[in-house]
């Protein structure tokens, strides 16, 4: 068990050094979920009485799609240099490298998030400083994270991984994703009666989506 | 290398399977679309129900077998057990969509418009688009090995949003007919009742009359393949020991 | 001939010294693996012995590469089993990793992350004992001491080289498998190579190697074997082959 925390962490290290060298990432996703929903205040209704419910489905639209191109991104980098390979060489769990790699991209994608939602806030006068929000980001991430990391290593095996990627993710997280949507709004209009049913959807999701995904790398990263 | 023509057995049993559906569905139309009393409310547009929810239990029936057959693939990496979850994949994709076309065509005279962003509407487009996702990750995985195991990882995926769109009418208080499925409470009278369980029956029976004559298929396609290999094989060895 | 120095010896019941049958390190069973429609290795009965520096010959596409990959528990055979170091590779996949170790045409490198970050990494994975020490003296063997605290990014192709085949021994590998080793080294990295296979040697470590250079090959293995549609046709000792047969035979295919 220490043993398997020792290798996770020495995995999560490893990403993230290689992420703060380069910054690759962060400033990709950054940007991307910056300017989607700059576009997105010229597509909908950002002012007025909808405008939490527009500004949570706008928010975790954003964070959605830079999550893609994130994931994608980082599982691309390892297969296309080959250092997939040498992480599978080591004797290591299978289960184990994928909790690395999850709470790898867990933990950009929550950096992203907590960067980009004061952003918002200011840019469409949100009501965003609730600790019960950073709850409700962690939530509706961790699902995204867990099916995005055993499905981006799928993807990234097959031909037209950037496009597949989303395609897969969308339909099969799309629960977290309203529940997610939900949660925010209600949050950011002070209405909490209701919450706590969708923060347990929430959080039965991610659960099942965790154990699921974990469970079944080993197969899939087999040859 | 032994030649298999087409499992007899899957032959006969298919035979009196697909009879029995024949005559099944024909009772189950006659009842649904003719027998039973006319809705009070909708009239005689609403027995596109009889078809119509049929279809859908038949797509989610089809969606648990590919999520079954996935999960022993994924355990046992036996051939014939991803044969059996793309068999029922795609019948399940054909029976989703028809069960949008068909709900669209039901919500046209009663809601007045061909589409809605109805919770349930919605969430059985999501099942299609599970689906199609299944189909495109096969297409583009490379060899039968890791179609087989990709497309299993999304089943089981998948399959866990189904809950969903079971309960999302409840969830979201919509356009949709509440769920009339109630054991409990009925809110339909006992004709109609009956109608349904007999077309469900009949509906039921054509899935498992599909699976057959779908999963032959599917099984001899892989079969072609290891011909193929046997073949390459034979002529390796020709090689060889030339 | 190659018998491994350390052999012990049995006394027959008249005196005669008679040598310990050997375990082998590497047992190959009935190995085959498909792809599809074609078969790439058909049917390999194989066993490798400590101390042994073994050479894989073969055109491209007969094998090698596919064969060093099953080895490594990276690829799984279709059928037939691969025991390593007493560890079933379908059964003890991760201790049989834990013994082996790779140097392939990637460098199995993370090129944003120092010389010294990338041997930590490692040898956190490999759960090595002695971690500091044990990459100094890795750092030490491959010379690159000096780099330690560069990018890999920043290193040579010969020096990514080096770097990887310390790499693959940091965790002292019972076996040590080399897919063209020859290939992208330097005139230091050759000296290093050297270096490692005398060491693996010494501790009675098993080396097998795939190559395209038949003189590299044969001045430098005990052993060699030529791989051919998937089936081992050759196995001798290297003194006892001819380098221009060989070539003649590779090139037929």
């Amino acid at each position: 068990m220490r043993d398997g925390l020792d290798k996770i962490s020495i995995i999560v290290w490893k990403d993230l050094l290689t992420e703060i060298r380069t910054k690759e990432l962060f400033v990709g996703m950054f940007i991307f979920a910056v300017l989607t929903i700059i576009t997105f205040n010229f597509a909908f209704d950002m002012t007025g009485t909808g405008k939490a419910a527009s500004g949570a489905g706008a928010m975790w639209v954003a964070f959605n799609f830079a999550g893609f191109l994130g994931l994608g991104r980082s599982i691309s980098l390892e297969r296309d240099k080959g250092s997939f390979d040498g992480l599978l060489l080591c004797p290591v769990d299978r289960g184990t490298i994928f909790l690395g790699k999850f709470i790898g991209n867990l933990l950009f994608i929550t950096l992203v998030e907590l960067i980009s939602v004061p952003i918002f806030a200011a840019l469409f006068d949100l009501d965003v400083f609730q600790p019960l929000l950073l709850l409700a980001l962690f939530l509706g991430t961790l699902g995204f994270a867990a099916v995005g990391t055993l499905l981006a290593v799928m993807a990234a095996s097959t031909r037209s991984r950037e496009v597949l990627l989303p395609v897969l993710m969308f339909p099969i997280l799309l629960p977290v994703v309203i529940a997610s949507v939900r949660a925010t709004t209600l949050i950011l209009t002070r209405q909490t009666n209701d919450l706590s049913a969708w923060l347990n959807l929430l959080g039965a999701y991610d659960v099942l989506f965790l154990a699921i995904s974990y469970a079944v790398f080993d197969r899939v990263v087999e040859e | 290398m032994i030649v298999k023509g087409k499992s007899s057995w899957a032959s006969g049993v298919g035979l009196w399977l697909g009879l029995l559906t024949a005559i099944t569905m024909a009772i189950g139309m006659y009842l649904g679309l003719v027998w039973a009393p006319t809705d009070a409310i909708q009239g005689n547009d609403q027995r596109i129900f009889y078809i119509h929810v049929p279809m859908a239990w038949v797509a989610f029936l089809a969606f648990g077998v590919v999520f079954l057959a996935g999960i022993m693939y994924l355990w046992k990496r036996a051939l014939v057990w991803d044969q059996i979850a793309r068999s029922s994949a795609e019948i399940g994709l054909v029976f989703t969509t028809l069960v949008l076309v068909s709900g669209s065509f039901w919500g046209r005279p009663i809601w007045g418009t061909w589409w809605t962003w109805d919770a349930r509407l919605t969430t059985t487009l999501l099942l299609w688009f599970i689906f199609l996702g299944y189909f495109m990750i096969r297409a583009y995985a490379g060899d039968r090995g890791r179609a087989a195991t990709y497309s299993a990882v999304i089943g089981i995926l998948g399959f866990c949003d189904v809950p969903i769109i079971y309960e999302s009418v409840n969830w979201w208080r919509t356009l949709h007919p509440q769920s009339v499925i109630n054991i409990t409470s009925a809110h339909m009278p006992g004709q109609m009742v009956l109608a349904l369980m007999v077309c469900l029956l009949a509906f039921t029976l054509f899935y498992g009359y599909l699976m057959i004559q779908k999963f032959g298929i599917e099984r001899m396609k892989d079969q072609l393949i290891d011909y193929q290999y046997a073949l390459s094989e034979r002529e390796a060895e020709g090689v060889t020991t030339a | 001939m190659n018998v491994s120095p350390r052999a012990s010896q049995l006394l027959a019941s008249d005196g005669e010294a008679v040598p310990a049958p050997r375990v082998p390190r590497v047992k190959i069973s009935k190995l085959s693996k498909r792809y599809e429609r074609r078969g790439v290795l058909r049917s390999i009965d194989l066993e490798l012995y400590p101390g042994e520096r073994v050479a894989l010959l073969g055109a491209n596409g007969a094998g090698k590469t596919t064969l060093l990959r099953i080895l490594a528990t990276l690829s799984r055979p279709t059928s037939g089993t691969v025991s390593i170091a007493g560890h079933l590779t379908h059964k003890a996949a991760q201790a049989v990793r834990a013994q082996v170790g790779v140097v392939a045409h990637q460098p199995y490198l993370y090129e944003d992350l120092t010389a010294e970050e990338n041997l930590r990494f490692f040898a956190r994975m490999y759960s090595v004992s002695d971690e500091r020490s044990r990459i100094d003296e890795i750092l030490f063997m491959v010379g690159l001491i000096s780099r330690r605290d560069d990018r890999v990014g920043t290193f040579s192709r010969g020096m990514q080289q080096r770097l990887a085949i310390g790499r693959a021994i940091l965790h002292k590998p019972a076996l040590l498998l080399l897919d063209e080793p020859d290939s992208g080294l330097d005139r230091e990295g050759a000296r290093v190579l050297e270096r490692i296979l005398g060491y693996q040697r010494t501790t009675e470590g098993t080396v097998l190697m795939t190559t395209h250079d038949l003189r590299f090959g044969l001045s430098t293995a005990d052993r060699v074997l030529l791989l051919e549609n998937g089936k081992i046709v050759l196995d001798a000792p290297a003194p006892t082959l001819d380098e221009d047969e060989l070539d003649e035979r590779l090139s037929r295919r």
